[in-house]
């Protein structure tokens, strides 16, 4: 029936306009709010691929925070106009896919180009963007979480500059020379964890190198309460309360960078979209290096993904893969990597002149890259949200000492269970 | 209507004494010509319907018809893509009541708005009598009092978080001046909700002290020449004048203080998301994670019901009682 409809479409189309092949127009939610520098880079790029490729017109919709965004994406599909287009995080990928509103990638990879295209990708990125053998996501903006440190603070505190700590142990060690106290008063923290908004996401910095997975990749089941994952936390909540080394309490997400800024604490840790940030507002030499280790090493993957919505007619998928294909050229890759910060989504964006040039210039950059190796999937499930606010209210009471770690966990994997028992 | 109908009861001789001829012939009148009457007072109704129907259909499309789906929609299920709505009955009131994040949202909600509002009306009474009276730079003064209303929500909750930024924020700064250490204020979940509640009473206090000012300047002086010659102190005339006459303003204050405490959590989104370990959630942003963080649609129409019943019955409760007791000029 929707063959016939398109065709009937499309022989209306044809009878209307017999010379002039008419545009087709995709409109691409993006998330960011309008005006700003990236707003600018994503207009060029939709600006030059229009250029390329005439009758095809992109329209760029500016809708906020990721989450903004996927609000709007949602009560537009609600209202029977969904767009064609969208980057949103690579979480949502089960929630889109529980309210019908996307479409996997796989049917509309017909060539062996194509095919190949959906492998040139890291496989840590991947991990969040596939499940039950299909691809939902093609990754676009994608970070992972970095260490940052005040290379002064180091020296001040009789530590070599240039190596930051590599595993648990050695970063209580530091952090334990990294703290300045004053009575009661502490001048300088040694390391921040940000533990606010998405507590999870760093926790998960912990569990991986813990060599603990929270999820399984159905995203129907969570292993909070294992006790690879209790020990995580453990040691999380004793950086604060009994090393002392760490603030007590959540620690705001947002002001942590201005934190690490004002030498209020000597390592950060938060994620490599802050690498442009740091790099223009540090006032002393920092350096980037991997989580530090402990049973294993690794980081989660974060950020966003091209989602194509369901309702869109033949040409104009098309047309999609034709844009996400162009989006997401190794020389596009590297660019946007080099411009935002971003993690440069395939292994060849790396070996383009403009990336080696900048890699060589600015070493940090690669750090996020070569973490990749040991990097996981982001904490996603069915019912992604309900699910991870449970873990982070857990989080947030173990940090605050109103629940053991253990107990922490224990309700929230009973919570999490509770929610995802009608997804088995 | 009226007139015609005290002119009939006093015609049937209810009032017991004769009827004017006039009157009697003006009754004559009016029923003889009831006809044309009716059809001019159709008319009428008409032309003020008609004069009511733009903003009687804002109304009803933006306000009552939201509000009556939203009382359907509690007793269906959510709509998951191709799972249609289901009628559940009362499922989605005891998945509510069982649910722990609802009464502490609930909880903190009472907290929030019994220590923001006093505070905020004392404020807002105690800054309008102090930029009253003639003083140096009191317009100054008033422009300073009233530049917090004047700021979006969400520019003040990002200087806010700034401010309570443990060691180096303002707070901490000023604290640090006396030997305080510093507080992890945002991340603490003892502390974390009294944060928010200094910010909504610095936010609407200087709104609230307009209304003040304005009540105030009407007040005739005399009122006050009167007192000052009877001998009775500034606080006796403060508490047995001044103030009784400022309950209109304190009544429409109250009012909006009470709205503000439950429809405001820009501040929340910015500063806490909620947290530490939901300390901070209040109703409305548990309504907004339920219903587009979760896209449980069906659960966040049940705790908008609940909200709707609690606003309904403050403002009936407010209308009805308080206005009896409150002096209008």
């Amino acid at each position: 029936m929707k063959w016939l409809a398109s065709l009937v479409g499309g022989a209306v189309l044809a009878l209307a306009s017999p010379a002039v092949a008419a545009d087709v127009e995709l409109s691409f939610y993006y998330p960011v709010a309008v005006g700003g520098p990236i707003t600018k880079i994503i207009d060029g790029y939709a600006a030059d691929f229009e250029k390329e490729n005439p009758g095809i017109k992109i329209k760029a919709i500016y809708a906020g925070t990721y989450q903004d965004t996927l609000v709007k994406a949602l009560t537009a599909l609600k209202s029977g106009e969904p767009p064609d287009i969208a980057v949103l995080l690579s979480t949502d990928m089960f929630t889109l896919i529980d309210e019908d509103a996307v479409t996997p990638f796989d049917p509309l990879l017909t060539s062996d180009a194509d095919k190949a295209w959906a492998k040139s990708f890291y496989p840590a990125f991947m991990e969040n963007s596939q499940t039950g053998g299909k691809t939902w996501g093609i990754p676009f903006q994608r970070s992972t979480i970095v260490m940052y440190w005040n290379k002064d603070a180091f020296k001040a505190a009789g530590l070599n500059p240039d190596k930051a700590p590599d595993n648990w142990d050695e970063l209580v060690a530091y952090g334990q020379k990294l703290t300045k106290r004053d009575g009661s008063n502490v001048s300088q923290w040694g390391v921040e964890i940000p533990s606010t908004g998405f507590p999870y996401w760093l926790f998960q910095g912990l569990t991986t190198a813990n060599d603990a997975r929270l999820m399984n990749d159905a995203g129907t089941e969570t292993y909070f309460d294992k006790p690879a994952v209790i020990d995580a936390l453990r040691y999380w909540v004793d950086l604060s309360r009994k090393e002392k080394i760490q603030p007590l309490g959540t620690i705001e997400w947002g002001t942590t960078p201005k934190d690490f800024f004002e030498r209020k604490t000597a390592i950060m840790w938060t994620t490599t979209g802050n690498l442009t940030n740091v790099k223009t507002n540090a006032p002393f030499p920092f350096g980037v290096a991997m989580l530090p280790a402990h049973n294993g090493r690794g980081s989660p993957t974060g950020g966003g993904n091209f989602y194509l919505f369901k309702k869109m007619t033949a040409e104009k998928s098309a047309a999609a893969i034709k844009f996400i294909k162009w989006m997401t050229a190794p020389e596009r890759a590297a660019d946007w990597g080099i411009k935002t910060g971003y993690v440069a989504v395939r292994p060849d964006a790396w070996d383009t002149p403009a990336m080696k040039q900048y890699v060589a210039g600015f070493p940090a950059a690669a750090v996020a890259r070569d973490q990749l190796k040991y990097a996981v999937a982001e904490l996603s499930t069915h019912d992604n949200q309900r699910v991870t606010k449970a873990l982070n209210d857990g989080l947030q009471a173990a940090l605050n000492g109103t629940k053991t770690p253990e107990q922490a966990m224990k309700d929230a994997q009973q919570e999490a269970a509770r929610i995802l028992r009608s997804y088995k | 209507m009226k007139i015609e109908g005290d002119l009939l009861r006093e015609a049937s001789g209810e009032v017991g004494r004769p009827l004017p001829r006039s009157v009697a012939h003006a009754v004559a009148v009016a029923s003889r010509h009831s006809n044309v009457g009716m059809g001019a007072r159709w008319a009428t109704h008409v032309n003020g319907w008609l004069l009511l129907l733009p903003a009687a259909v804002l109304l009803v499309t933006f306000t009552h018809y939201p509000a009556v789906a939203t009382f359907i929609g509690s007793f269906f299920s959510t709509p998951k893509g191709a799972r249609p709505a289901v009628f559940v009955g009362l499922d989605n009131y005891q998945a509510m009541i069982e649910d722990p994040i609802f009464w502490q949202a609930l909880r903190n909600n009472i907290i929030y708005a019994a220590s923001t509002i006093p505070l905020t009306i004392v404020l807002a009474l105690f800054m309008a009598v102090a930029v009253n009276t003639k003083l140096a730079g009191r317009s100054f003064m008033r422009l300073a009092f009233f530049t917090p209303t004047v700021l979006p929500m969400i520019a003040v909750a990002n200087i806010w978080l700034f401010f309570y930024s443990p060691g180096y924020g303002l707070a901490d700064q000023a604290l640090s001046l006396f030997g305080v250490p510093a507080h992890n204020w945002l991340g603490n979940e003892h502390t974390a909700l009294a944060c928010l509640i200094v910010v909504a009473v610095w936010k609407d206090a200087g709104f609230f002290m307009i209304f003040y000012l304005a009540a105030l300047q009407q007040m005739s002086p005399h009122l006050s020449e009167a007192a000052a010659l009877e001998g009775a102190s500034r606080w006796y005339f403060f508490r047995r004048v001044t103030f009784p006459l400022l309950m209109p303003t304190t009544l429409f204050v109250l009012i909006n203080a009470i709205i503000n405490s439950f429809r405001l959590v820009d501040h929340i989104v910015v500063m806490t998301r909620g947290g530490p370990n939901n300390t901070t959630a209040l109703l409305l942003y548990y309504i907004y994670e339920v219903g587009f963080k979760f896209w449980d649609t069906a659960f966040a129409a049940t705790l908008t019901v609940v909200l709707l019943v609690l606003l309904a019955t403050m403002a009936l409760g407010q209308f009805i009682f308080l206005d009896r007791r409150i002096h209008y000029q």
